[in-house]
């Protein structure tokens, strides 16, 4: 017997069913590199120990309402990749027993000159949720704090391998509600030919709360929550981006 | 009509097809030889006719006067309402295809004093009228009513577990409701064939009389009498209803003639009207064929038949709606479902049913119920969760299940009371507060808001910490005494309602041998297990004043709460359920009826948490315990699906009345919008991205 691996996690939801194909079990992680300004889970960022668990008590507690869940498991966070062999071993143990896995990333720790870690965890993975923040650099760093280079690579590394994604992008008024930020995040997705599902998230300003008691001041202030009109409208230039030939 | 005009067919000249409906009251079976079918969408349906938007906004402006004038437009408060006491009324009558109001006019409301003259007058008091001196004393001097004849009979105890309220909302004053005549037969064979019928069972009850035979023929004596009332009430109206419906616009105005009969009699909590929508397709589809109407008139019966449902009011007293969380009237309506032959039951009425949503806008009343089913068509399932999303107005609930018990010919009594139509009733019984019957057995039966002595005086629990088999066992004596007392309340109760408020209407529509279900109910389900937990699993310190009463519980340390799917919590849940109803089952219930319980206080869960102490679980005095089998408020921490598992434990052969767990979710919460393109299984090649939804 290994040393038994232990989770950091920070809650878990029962009956997920935005994240993934299906009502799904959903694993959020603790611990975060980004600071997206639009975070609705800003709890999640930091490392500090929240609930320690092991990947069979995960497996139990799924175990108990699996009738529900008949999606699968997702493990998002945070940044699950934080945790990568947690996670391995927990999808490594879901597929066993013939459980979906989806795994809801950011892709920001992904580094194509060392991927063995990833090549495993992405043996036991269905499916990738791909969060592209910005397309553009300088904006992405303005947005997470950091560049979206190791994003944009993992997306061409999965589309490479074969593993199928949903690209998922939030669009922000003022940020990324941008026809021509949008038309080019659509060209990058030309390149990917594994994309299963493109998911356009209108930005919403619930978690001013969730702020407002950790005692951070909301970075998106005075901003409005997007419409599904405008959603709508931004998933339409992403869709113009593909289609075109530069 | 000029005499040029060639004279339309208004009657079409095909026979059902024939069986054993025939030779006998059998509704089911002329349903499952006659009706058709419906597997495909919803672009069939027609839109409101002219009539129909006028109409309605008639209703609306009156809806609206009512809220204007404080609750009610009118009261009656001198004629006592019943199938015949009062002329036609109409709301537009050039407008109307299906006509009858409760009274005279529109909204007005009925008196009803039969359940109780305290409650009739109370009713008219608070909306600033008065019932007629005359009337109040004919039913004070020389007519006994329901309540009078329960307080005759009731015991001092009785009569302190309603005052401590831990015998709660007790069909005691008001009408018990929860019978559903098969308004159908009407339609279907015609008043003097149920009359004749009826007749034939009276008869069979000749020979040695015993008090049992005696009740029974007098009440089948009393429904011929209302079975005549209700011929004479079609002749109000000007129909002969005598006879059995001729095509679709009688079957609808034939069948609605037996309900309006009802609610003109009784004032029930929930007067729900039955499975009729397939039913009634029979009639429509058969006019269709035959060109006597087009699908817009067809929709146009529907929806006028519609709104005469959302008519039906009652006076009731603020206290009532306070419990009820306002005025419902439950007016029930099962659609969809499947046969026992594996054909779903759904037609193109289903439809119609649900449109009705559309058409008029949206309403709670009537409360339309698809019976779902994972074999129900494709595209009625799709319509119906279009119909949901839309407007928020429909409730499901499991056909497979209900089916296993009762067949494919049931509907559903206020909100989850399943019963054959026709053949089962209900004896509706309230509930009885467990989280009360807690908190007695750790102070001895004394009740911790009164500081008197409710229940029988047992030895209280002196010790600073409770211990877990020492709570155990007295709770478990203490639910022992609560299960008899409860059921022999309502044997009382039940009995004076038969004697003084009986449901000749509905029970006319019924076959002579009605299985009955004896409907217990609990309120306060995870507020215990969560008690019994912190007892268990960490420390609760009493809080005891001057008198040495426990008021108040110090929780030291966690425990395991009822709704994270946690054996070792839900197990107690589990347990008390299947116990309260075991001893439920050692007393007699009277007519023999069935002894079922529910676990489902919708509204008035609040109203018994203004009424119960403060609990060992930390929950404060006068916090509404959680609705039905729900985890207390903010207790479930892991999502919906854990909290589902934790209520799915509960056995439903313990609670087979119906078990309910009641939550909100914000609707981005349920999934993706058509914002989401899916299934992009094709090339993302330019100009092919067309989306579609799994």
């Amino acid at each position: 017997m290994t040393e038994e691996i232990l989770g950091n996690i920070h809650s878990i939801e029962s009956c997920g069913t935005v994240d993934g194909p299906g009502i799904r079990f959903v694993v959020f992680m603790q611990g975060c590199p980004l600071r997206c300004k639009y975070c609705h889970n800003p709890d999640s960022w930091g490392g500090n120990v929240n609930q320690q668990m092991s990947v069979d008590e995960i497996l139990e507690k799924y175990d108990g309402v699996k009738e529900f869940c008949k999606g699968g498991i997702t493990v998002t966070g945070g940044e699950p990749l934080m945790q990568i062999d947690f996670v391995t071993a927990l999808f490594k143990a879901a597929k066993d027993r013939w459980i979906h896995t989806a795994l809801d990333t950011s892709g920001i720790l992904f580094n194509k000159n060392n991927t063995s870690k990833i090549d495993e965890i992405l043996k036991y993975t269905d499916l990738v949720l791909l969060d592209i923040k910005h397309i553009d650099n300088d904006e992405h760093i303005k947005l997470t704090g950091l560049p979206n280079v190791n994003i944009l690579d993992f997306a061409r590394y999965l589309s490479q391998n074969g593993k199928e994604m949903w690209i998922r992008h939030v669009v922000v008024p003022t940020i990324t509600f941008n026809p021509d930020y949008l038309r080019e995040l659509g060209r990058f997705l030309r390149e990917l030919k594994t994309i299963k599902a493109l998911d356009v998230l209108p930005y919403h300003d619930m978690a001013i709360p969730k702020y407002e008691s950790l005692g951070i001041d909301y970075p998106l202030k005075g901003i409005q929550p997007l419409t599904k009109q405008e959603a709508l409208e931004a998933r339409s230039y992403i869709l113009e981006g593909l289609r075109k030939k530069n | 009509m000029t005499e040029t005009m060639v004279e339309k067919k208004i009657y079409p000249s095909t026979e059902f097809v024939s069986g054993k409906w025939q030779s006998e009251i059998n509704v089911r079976d002329f349903i499952q030889r006659n009706y058709t079918l419906y597997e495909g969408d919803s672009s069939f349906l027609a839109g409101p006719t002219e009539a129909t938007t006028k109409l309605w906004q008639e209703c609306c402006d009156l809806f609206k006067k009512e809220r204007e004038n404080g609750g009610v437009v009118d009261m009656d408060t001198k004629i006592v309402s019943s199938i015949i006491s009062h002329g036609a009324g109409y709301i537009d009558k050039a407008l109307e295809t299906i006509v009858g109001l409760q009274t005279d006019a529109p909204l007005k409301r009925s008196m009803q004093p039969f359940g109780g003259i305290r409650m009739a007058e109370g009713a008219c008091k608070s909306y600033g009228y008065e019932v007629d001196p005359e009337v109040s004393e004919i039913f004070t001097k020389y007519r006994k009513t329901h309540n009078q004849g329960v307080f005759d009979a009731y015991t001092p105890e009785m009569r302190k577990a309603r005052h401590a309220a831990i015998l709660t909302g007790l069909p005691d004053a008001y009408g018990r409701g929860r019978i559903i005549g098969d308004y159908r037969r009407i339609a279907l064979y015609g008043i003097d064939r149920l009359i004749e019928d009826k007749k034939e069972q009276h008869a069979s009850l000749d020979g040695e009389m015993n008090a049992e035979k005696i009740q029974l023929k007098e009440e089948i004596a009393e429904q011929i009498r209302a079975l005549n009332e209700m011929a004479q009430l079609g002749e109000i109206y000007g129909f002969d209803i005598r006879k059995p419906a001729r095509n679709a616009k009688e079957a609808i105005q034939w069948l609605y003639f037996g309900y309006l009969s009802a609610v003109k009699e009784q004032n029930g909590a929930a007067m729900s009207i039955g499975r009729t929508s397939t039913f009634l397709d029979i009639f429509i589809e058969r006019d269709l064929k035959e060109g006597i109407i087009t699908e817009s008139e067809a929709q146009e019966m529907v929806d006028h038949f519609i709104m005469k449902l959302r008519l039906v009011k009652f006076a009731r007293t603020p206290e009532y709606n306070a419990l009820f969380s306002g005025d419902p009237t439950w007016v029930t309506e099962s659609i969809g479902g499947v046969g026992v032959d594996g054909r779903p039951l759904v037609t193109k009425n289903s439809f119609r049913y649900l449109h009705t949503l559309e058409n008029l806008g949206t309403a709670p009343e009537p409360n339309l119920t698809v019976l779902w089913s994972t074999k129900l068509p494709h595209n009625f399932k799709k319509y119906a969760a279009h119909i949901s999303i839309t407007t928020s107005s429909i409730q499901y609930e499991n056909d497979d299940m209900m089916r296993v018990t009762h067949g494919d010919d049931y509907a559903i009594a206020c909100c989850v009371s399943s019963m054959v139509v026709g053949k089962e009733m209900q004896f509706f019984g309230a509930r009885a507060n467990l989280a009360k019957c807690l908190l007695y057995a750790i102070n001895g039966g004394v009740d911790e808001r009164l500081k008197e002595q409710i229940g029988p005086q047992f030895r209280p629990i002196t010790s600073e910490y409770l211990n877990y088999d020492e709570v155990m066992e007295r709770f478990d004596s203490m639910m022992e005494w609560l299960a008899g007392l409860y059921v022999n309340t309502l044997n009382v109760i039940h009995y004076m309602h038969d004697k003084y408020c009986y449901e000749r209407a509905q029970m006319a529509l019924h076959d002579r041998d009605v299985k009955r279900y004896f409907a217990t109910g609990i309120a306060g389900l995870s507020v215990v297990a969560d008690s019994l937990s912190a007892i268990k699993y960490a420390k609760v310190k009493t809080i005891r004043d001057e008198n040495g009463i426990v008021v108040d519980y110090e929780v030291e340390g966690d425990f395991p709460k009822y709704g994270n799917n946690d054996d070792r919590v839900d197990s107690l849940a589990v347990d008390l359920v299947k116990n309260f109803m075991n001893k439920i089952r050692k007393h007699h219930t009277y007519r023999n009826s069935i002894p079922t319980m529910s676990i489902l206080t919708i509204t008035s869960n609040v109203v018994y948490g203004k009424k119960t102490g403060n609990t060992p679980d930390g929950r404060k005095m006068g916090v509404p315990l959680a609705p039905g089998a729900n985890p207390m408020h903010g207790r479930d921490m892991n999502g919906a699906a854990s909290s589902l598992a934790s209520v799915a434990k509960l056995p439903f052969h313990d609670a087979q009345d119906g078990i309910s767990n009641t939550f909100s979710i914000i609707p981005n919460a349920l999934g993706k919008d058509e914002v989401f393109m899916g299934d992009l299984a094709v090339s993302f090649d330019p100009g092919c991205c067309e989306a579609s939804l799994n």
